[in-house]
């Protein structure tokens, strides 16, 4: 088969995200992790919630799933569940991961089905003109908001350590290789990865600006300082090789979760692949399942006659004189 | 008036503590009955309660199938005082009760799961018929209309049965309590000793030591009413039939669940719910289905987080080519309804088994009610195709689970099976399934030419703008025909538009297919006129579960001289107007009967047809129309009743 270039993975559909958005860096290293990894374009399915971040799969030349607000991950799991062959990609934000479908992903947590799952988190809900996103602090004042927040921010990482994820990374939308690479590690899990993506919305959030993150306005050197900085540079590695680890690095990941303001970590914080997948629990009760899932088994012979047989059941509850 | 339409036939009742073995108990008699060659008509009742509170099982056996309960009863069991006070004053003259004799002295306020309401009317029962307080004056009263009591010493009897096991533990048997009684009932009845036993052995087949101690009990109980009461003269002797050839017993549950094995359903979720979550868990536990082929395949059921998660899971795997349900109740359908109409927008084939019960809110978690059809043709927001069918009994539940999958299919939108609490936990004798029903998969493909990918921008068009409203549909992860899917309106290949020419076709292609529905779908599938040739010109309409009760309140009818015919709709929507007109063109007299308060039913067949209700008979206390409460309802109209709307109030 002929090598897939960046560009077939792109759709000519007009992309009206505003100028600066930070979801283009993101869209950009999807697209660039499908390519890397030679995809089959049919092959991969991105599905996506509700707001800015939404709108990913339309610019996306693969199959795409543009679902409900918060309710992107029970529609992702439903078609890798039913079809563990697809590679599949869900996408949302930050609102719609964290608020309105926060249920799901403690639920997802819990399953582990093989999907990585990326929340463009930019505090804001951007398409509805900048209200207060769950992960705004408390008494922050983004643009649009009349008082200072009033509710406090939820801890992403935290939460998904908390509810099972089993791959949680985060990286940030103008830093698009590392995006780019972080991404393709939360394809290749085995299991439920999640990656929690720093994007700026240029025009709702005057406080978590490119700027911001870039640290313009820390001049103590001379010159800015980057808040962000990469654990895997401290020599941190987030790899559980055996299980007598979890423990400790579930409370090296808690630290790293609460830091935040002048030092924002990025990278690889958790994989675990020792936790079976949800496919594999499946498999623990039905044998075939990864040989025949939902999608490939057949229900009807050529004549349209359905082909499952259930005189047995029929049996046991035939009265038997 | 009696609805002993044959010398064989009677109705029965077990109450007992909820966690007592009431309904094992229920399901070894019926069974025992159906092995005599009797059919069987089953209903449960119970609190919505783990253990302790009082639930029952009514069982009407007959030489003749049944398709309904009664509110009177013939034979009525018990081993606990609750059942004889709450049910004591429904058995009829002649009938036979039995009873825990050790209870006797038992007083009304004692029984703590006895409700301040019942509790009431049971103390004024008592009151106004001179009687005491206690279970003996229960009794009394119940002997004072004419029927026996048959008390039994269940203590004594469980060392005599713990003796002869050989076993000193009468705590770990104190649970064949429920088979003694049964087996009492059966003695007095006149049914065979060995068919009983055949019952319990099928039953507890499995755990050797239930079974034997099961056994001995039922053994026992059996000789001590022949050896302690004169069995001579009973009212109820039942003579054996021959055999039930090729009959099932089973619920409606489980025919549901059948009926979506045969039809191909592999991909299940649910969120546990009454009374939806039995049709679920037996999908579950028959995972693995055998083929004709000889090769096996599997049902992959998924217990999710909530419903919203039931049904958007249930159709991410409906994209990848699967056959897809979920099942659920009130509640929990009106969380799917925003997922409902993203399905309908994306023209995606989903099956929503919809059991129902009383609403709203929690309402009457574990009781009946059919309140959900103006919802359930209703639910989501803005306009999309849907198709709401009804099934009227277990039996039907079984096809229409297979029909509904091919309706999602063949029109491509979501199904709504409405079911029901009475449908589901009932038990019926029905003859057995067949399965020569036809899978009929529509538009779906499994491969695209590679030409066939024409859109804009070379892309396959998966809601192509053509003659019909049915485009062609593949799974995700078909070659060459990748698209796109979005709640929002879109273009052919799937991609957000906003454009009003667009936009109207679009809404005109998804609308039409209800159209569609109308032109395709069997007349029978849509409404069915019983006793159309005959000369009735009273015309009963109904939907769903009161079909059993209509039935049978019409054949008596009809027995004294008033011929009437019943129109049973079943595609609720769209509405078989052309049909429903045809059926109801002569009729005198329609009358509406639902389980519900504001006859739902009725508004449909008025706003479609144009034809008036004349009478609404109405119930919505949670307990099922009985055949009894119908014939006398249907008896006051045709007798002149003044009432334009009667409500019906049986039960306990």
């Amino acid at each position: 088969m002929a090598e897939l270039k960046l560009a077939d993975y792109k759709t000519t559909v007009h992309n009206d995200w505003c100028p600066g958005c930070g979801d283009f860096g993101i869209l950009n290293a999807i697209q660039m992790a499908l390519s890397e990894m030679q995809i089959p374009r049919h092959k991969a399915v991105i599905f996506s919630g509700i707001g800015c971040s939404g709108k990913t799969p339309h610019f996306i030349n693969v199959y795409g799933i543009h679902t409900l607000h918060g309710r992107v991950l029970p529609f992702a799991q439903g078609a890798k569940i039913a079809n563990p062959d697809l590679e599949i990609i869900a996408v949302g934000g930050d609102g719609d991961g964290l608020g309105i479908g926060a249920g799901h992903f403690v639920g997802a947590g819990r399953k582990n089905v093989d999907i990585p799952y990326l929340i463009f988190n930019n505090a804001v809900y951007g398409l509805t003109k900048g209200q207060a996103s769950p992960t705004l602090r408390l008494g922050e004042k983004t643009k649009s908001l009349v008082t200072p927040n009033t509710s406090n921010s939820v801890n992403p990482i935290a939460l998904a350590l908390v509810s099972g994820f089993t791959f949680i990374a985060r990286s940030y939308s103008y830093d698009v290789k590392h995006l780019k690479d972080t991404i393709k590690r939360a394809i290749t899990h085995k299991g439920l990865a999640f990656v929690d993506v720093l994007q700026p919305c240029p025009t709702y959030d005057d406080i978590h600006t490119r700027e911001w993150y870039q640290g313009i306005d820390k001049q103590e050197t001379g010159k800015a300082m980057p808040r962000i900085y990469k654990i895997e540079e401290t020599g941190y590695d987030g790899t559980i090789k055996d299980e007598s680890e979890i423990n400790e690095k579930m409370t090296r990941i808690l630290q790293f979760s609460s830091e935040w303001g002048d030092k924002i970590p990025v990278g690889i914080f958790y994989q675990n692949e020792l936790i079976p997948s949800y496919h594999e629990r499946i498999a623990e009760n039905n044998k075939e399942y990864f040989a025949k899932p939902p999608s490939h088994q057949e229900i009807s012979d050529n004549k349209n006659n359905p082909i499952a047989k259930i005189d047995k059941i029929l049996d046991k509850l035939q009265i038997k004189d | 008036m009696s609805f002993l339409t044959s010398v064989n036939s009677i109705s029965w009742l077990i109450g007992g503590p909820q966690g007592s073995g009431v309904d094992s108990a229920a399901n070894i008699f019926a069974k025992t009955c159906a092995k005599e060659g009797f059919h069987i008509f089953g209903k449960r009742e119970f609190y919505s309660n783990i253990k302790g509170e009082h639930s029952y099982f009514t069982i009407r056996i007959s030489d003749k199938p049944v398709n309904s309960h009664l509110e009177e009863i013939n034979v009525l069991v018990s081993f606990d005082a609750e059942t004889l006070f709450r049910h004591a004053d429904k058995v009829s003259a002649g009938g036979m009760i039995i009873y825990d004799s050790s209870l006797v002295e038992t007083v009304l306020e004692e029984v703590p799961t006895i409700d301040f309401e019942a509790s009431n009317r049971i103390r004024k029962l008592l009151q106004d018929s001179g009687q005491s307080m206690n279970l003996n004056g229960m009794l009394e009263f119940a002997k004072s209309r004419g029927c026996r009591v048959y008390g039994l010493p269940y203590f004594e009897m469980l060392e005599t049965v713990a003796q002869k096991m050989n076993d000193p533990k009468l705590s770990k048997i104190s649970r064949v309590v429920n088979v003694m009684a049964i087996s009492a009932s059966i003695s007095l009845l006149g049914i065979k000793k060995d068919k009983l036993i055949n019952a319990i052995q099928e039953v507890f087949g499995s755990k050797p030591k239930l079974l034997a101690s099961n056994i001995e009990a039922a053994e026992y109980a059996y000789s001590y009413i022949g050896t302690k009461y004169d069995t001579k003269n009973i009212t109820y002797n039942l003579t054996p039939k021959d055999a039930l050839k090729d009959y099932l017993l089973l619920s409606g549950s489980q025919a549901a669940a059948i009926g979506k094995i045969v039809a191909g359903c592999r991909f299940q979720t649910y969120y546990p719910i009454t009374p939806a979550s039995d049709e679920s868990e037996f999908l579950e536990s028959n995972q693995i289905i055998d083929q004709v082929d000889g090769k096996s395949g599997s049902i992959v059921v998924v217990q999710t987080e909530d419903e919203i998660a039931a049904i958007t899971m249930a159709i991410g795997a409906s994209l990848t080519g699967v056959r897809t349900a979920t099942a659920t109740s009130g509640p929990g359908f009106s969380l799917m309804a925003e997922a409902l109409g993203w399905a309908g927008m994306n023209e995606v084939p989903l099956v929503v088994t919809m059991y129902q019960r009383a609403g709203p809110s929690t309402g009457l978690p574990t009781r009946h009610e059919q309140s959900d059809l103006l919802f359930a043709i209703n639910a989501g927001h803005g306009e999309f195709p849907k198709i709401v069918l009804a099934s009227g009994n277990i039996e039907e539940s079984f096809y229409d689970a297979i029909k509904a999958f091919n309706f999602a299919e063949i029109f491509q939108l979501p199904v709504i099976h409405l079911l029901d609490k009475a449908i589901s936990s009932s038990i019926q004798t029905c003859k057995r399934f067949s399965n020569d029903l036809k899978i009929e998969r529509g538009e779906f493909k499994n491969t695209i030419d590679k030409n066939q990918s024409e859109g804009a921008a070379g892309h396959f068009q998966r809601f192509k703008l053509d003659d019909s409203p049915i485009s062609t549909r593949v799974p995700i992860g078909t070659e060459n025909a990748i698209f796109w899917n979005t709640g929002d309106e879109h273009t052919e290949e799937g991609h957000i538009s906003e454009d009003p020419e667009n936009r109207n076709k679009m809404m005109d292609k998804r609308m039409k297919k209800l159209d569609l529905a109308l032109e395709k779908i069997n007349q029978d599938d849509m409404a069915i006129c019983h006793d159309f040739d005959s000369d009735g010109k009273n015309v009963v309409v109904s939907w769903g579960s009161t079909k059993g009760a209509i039935l049978e309140a019409l054949e008596k009818l009809s027995e004294e001289g008033n011929k009437m015919k019943f129109v049973q709709i079943r595609l609720l929507h769209p509405f078989p107007t052309e049909t429903v007109k045809n059926f109801l063109k002569e009729a005198k007299l329609v009358i509406d009967v639902e389980m519900n308060y504001t006859s739902q039913l009725g508004s449909l067949v008025q706003q479609n047809t144009g034809r008036e209700v004349d009478y609404k008979i109405v119930k919505y206390n949670g307990r099922p129309i009985s055949t009894t409460e119908l014939y006398i309802a249907l008896k006051a109209i045709l007798s002149g009743n003044n009432e334009r709307r009667i409500v019906l109030d049986g039960g306990t």
